[in-house]
């Protein structure tokens, strides 16, 4: 058992934390005050290769399997949550969804769009009425000739309205349940798309939710993504990649707390001498820096076995869940290590619990993770 | 054209160094290596002229361990076209005497019109090797470059240094060699495609008999100076504290900022 990064890995790595360091640092405060879209981020993570960088080289992309893509997320987030999860959402949920299940023809239309960052992607799913039981799709399509006519309200939509493609699903017929769920790439651009007010939130503040509405929009047949029917198993399959996305997240936003709580602890002088000598304080950065790491082996592996083919649903479940639990968790801690400081805006620990907190609901709760893990037990 | 750049792979400058005593190196246990910044704006440049010149070759070149691979690696994923290192165990023990004649061997033959180097590596800050390479191979040499212009018709290259309080402007016949200053560039990071791309390239790796070199010009035989000592400092600083009124001190501090710290 070799639990190395391979050469190539390591150079990925230290490049997307260099990478972070240089470019989304100095403006991460900046973003999380005023919410502002990081659209020069974006073409900064086009430029250096690492928007579509799952994507097969045939269609423009990097090549990289999703473990490598975990380590840049990972990095990314360390720095900046909100960057990250508008990649994460591109690649993962929307642009390899693409490649999966879109015809040859489907591929070339839009995947070399999506894999230099010219358009960025969306992934539709979340309604009203449909959250954790996401097959409860009340949106509908309609066949009518050689078009379908989609109607229906989709909610929390990252990078909505921001968006030049969004991956929706619809019930094309309701009586078949889960069967009935159909899967459509929607060009923002098309008569009866429009978008709600961007939501104001807790976290991840730089990113942007929107309600994505559709009236009587009409879809040509040739922008379905698989069968009439296939829509659930296809976005249950883009999840599953995407949690280990917002795994790597948490796991990120993780290690920048534990980060910060050790420089702070080191410099911080109370009784006489730096807080960091106070066992109080040491077990608290020993306890997080032990979940951090079975959390990280917990990931890794998930992303290993992913690569590796097939669907590794529980053990993704088990990552996302850990990670998002370790996140949440000891950002709570790191800004307890910080005092008074820690509760300011000026100390970035703040920010990095309210970054955690998203990871233990989207992409499937903390809760809906326990239902996976626990399912594939008792089967 | 064809470029050779002169990279080292030295102790990332964030590492704590450590010597275990009576060694004369550094414990390299737990030590992570990076390219040696000024080799970094080295590389940088010939990346550079490349995207001005069109139809540039690029080689790294490397003398280290088998481990320094990883630094030429990192050139190939910037986008050098092939790589060489230069590796034998007989190096052991070199001085930049020996590195500079072992990598004027391997250059040898290249038809290189610009060799690329840092002006010094952040270890051993010798500031030696780019000179003296240029020295064996009996080429021209412009150190501490802050811009560099290429005209490949004439077969000239145009060079500015800064020094202290004035610069100079340099012309230059090619085949030349050039070291790197802070200001040349501001170098990138290799893009994700460059990375996956550069397992695909040729490392060719050259040994002392492949370089035609005697065992007694190599390692510390052939070396010219011998390290006597090596020992990490101790650690007690020299704390100033100035008193008296801050319209006093303030001035006081800045000049000391400027002349001791030289941090302005
Ligand atoms: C910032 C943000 C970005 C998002 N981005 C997207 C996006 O891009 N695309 C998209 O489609 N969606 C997106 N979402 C939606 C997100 O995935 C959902 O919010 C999430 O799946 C939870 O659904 P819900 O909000 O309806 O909560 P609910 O399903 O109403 O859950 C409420 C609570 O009940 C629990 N619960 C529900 N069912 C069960 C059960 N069976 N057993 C035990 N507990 C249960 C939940 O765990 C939770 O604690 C985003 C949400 C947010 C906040």
């Amino acid at each position: 058992m070799d639990f190395r990064l391979t050469e190539e890995q390591q150079m990925i790595r230290r490049t997307a934390r260099e990478f972070a360091e240089r470019e989304l640092a100095p403006v991460a405060i900046e973003l999380d005050k005023t919410g502002e879209f990081p659209w020069d981020n974006w073409h900064k993570m086009a430029k250096q290769g690492f928007v579509g960088m799952t994507l097969s080289p045939e269609y423009g992309g990097g090549g990289a399997g999703l473990l490598e893509f975990t380590l840049v997320l990972e990095e990314l987030s360390r720095v900046c949550a909100s960057t990250a999860v508008i990649l994460e959402v591109h690649n993962s949920l929307h642009a390899e969804t693409i490649e999966h299940f879109g015809t040859p023809e489907q591929k070339q239309k839009w995947l070399p769009d999506l894999a230099t960052g010219k358009k960025l992607g969306a992934f539709a799913l979340t309604e009203p009425n449909a959250g954790s039981d996401s097959a409860a799709q009340q949106s509908t399509a309609v066949l009518k000739g050689d078009h379908y006519v989609l109607n229906g309200l989709k909610c929390f939509i990252t990078s909505g309205s921001k968006a030049d493609l969004y991956l929706v699903m619809a019930m094309t017929d309701k009586s078949k349940g889960n069967k009935g769920i159909t899967a459509f790439v929607v060009e923002k651009d098309r008569k009866g798309v429009s978008f709600g007010l961007p939501e104001d939130k807790m976290g991840i503040r730089a990113s942007i939710q929107t309600d994505l509405i559709l009236e009587d929009v009409e879809v040509p047949v040739e922008n379905r993504l698989g069968a009439e029917g296939d829509g659930f198993k296809i976005a249950m399959t883009a999840l599953d990649s995407g949690r280990i996305g917002i795994g790597a997240q948490a796991l990120g936003i993780a290690q920048a707390a534990l980060d910060a709580s050790v420089a702070y602890a080191k410099q911080r002088v109370q009784f006489g001498k730096p807080i960091a000598e106070l066992q109080a304080i040491q077990w608290k950065l020993a306890e997080m820096a032990t979940d951090i790491d079975a959390a990280r082996l917990l990931l890794y592996r998930a992303a290993w076995l992913r690569d590796q083919g097939g669907r590794v649903s529980k053990e993704i479940a088990m990552a996302k869940l850990f990670c998002a639990q370790v996140a949440m968790r000891h950002t709570v801690e790191a800004v307890q290590i910080h005092g008074g400081n820690g509760y300011m805006r000026e100390y970035k620990v703040e920010r990095y619990m309210r970054d955690a907190k998203i990871t233990q609901i989207y992409e499937g709760t903390s809760e809906v993770m326990k239902l996976i893990i626990a399912s594939s037990l008792l089967r | 054209m064809k470029v050779a750049v002169l990279v080292k792979h030295v102790p990332d400058t964030e590492t704590r160094i450590q010597v275990k005593p009576g060694d004369k190196k550094i414990n390299e246990e737990g030590v992570t290596y990076i390219i040696s910044p000024f080799d970094e704006f080295a590389m940088e440049e010939a990346l550079l002229l490349r995207e001005r010149l069109g139809d540039v070759q690029i080689t790294a070149v490397a003398l280290g361990p088998q481990k320094a691979t990883e630094a030429l690696r990192t050139c190939l994923a910037l986008g050098a076209d092939d790589a060489i290192l230069v590796s034998d165990p007989a190096f052991e023990g070199a001085d930049a005497y020996v590195t500079a004649k072992a990598l004027a061997a391997a250059l040898k033959g290249g038809n290189y019109d610009l060799i690329l180097a840092g002006k010094q590596a952040v270890d051993d800050d010798a500031a030696y090797v780019g000179t003296a390479v240029a020295e064996f191979l009996d080429l021209p040499v412009i150190n501490l470059v802050t811009k560099l212009e290429v005209n490949k018709a004439a077969g000239t290259a145009v060079a500015a240094r800064d020094l202290d309080g004035y610069s100079q402007v340099i012309e230059v016949k090619l085949p030349a060699v050039f070291t790197a200053q802070k200001g040349l560039n501001n170098p990138r990071l290799p893009a994700l495609m460059g990375i996956m791309k550069a397992k695909k390239k040729e490392i060719r790796t050259l040994n002392a008999q492949a370089l035609g070199l005697a065992p007694n010009e190599l390692g510390a035989e052939g070396a010219k100076v011998e390290v006597k000592e090596m020992f990490v400092p101790s650690k007690a600083r020299k704390n100033k504290v100035l008193t008296g009124a801050p319209a006093e001190t303030a001035p006081e501090l800045v000049k000391l900022l400027a002349e001791e710290a030289k941090v302005l």
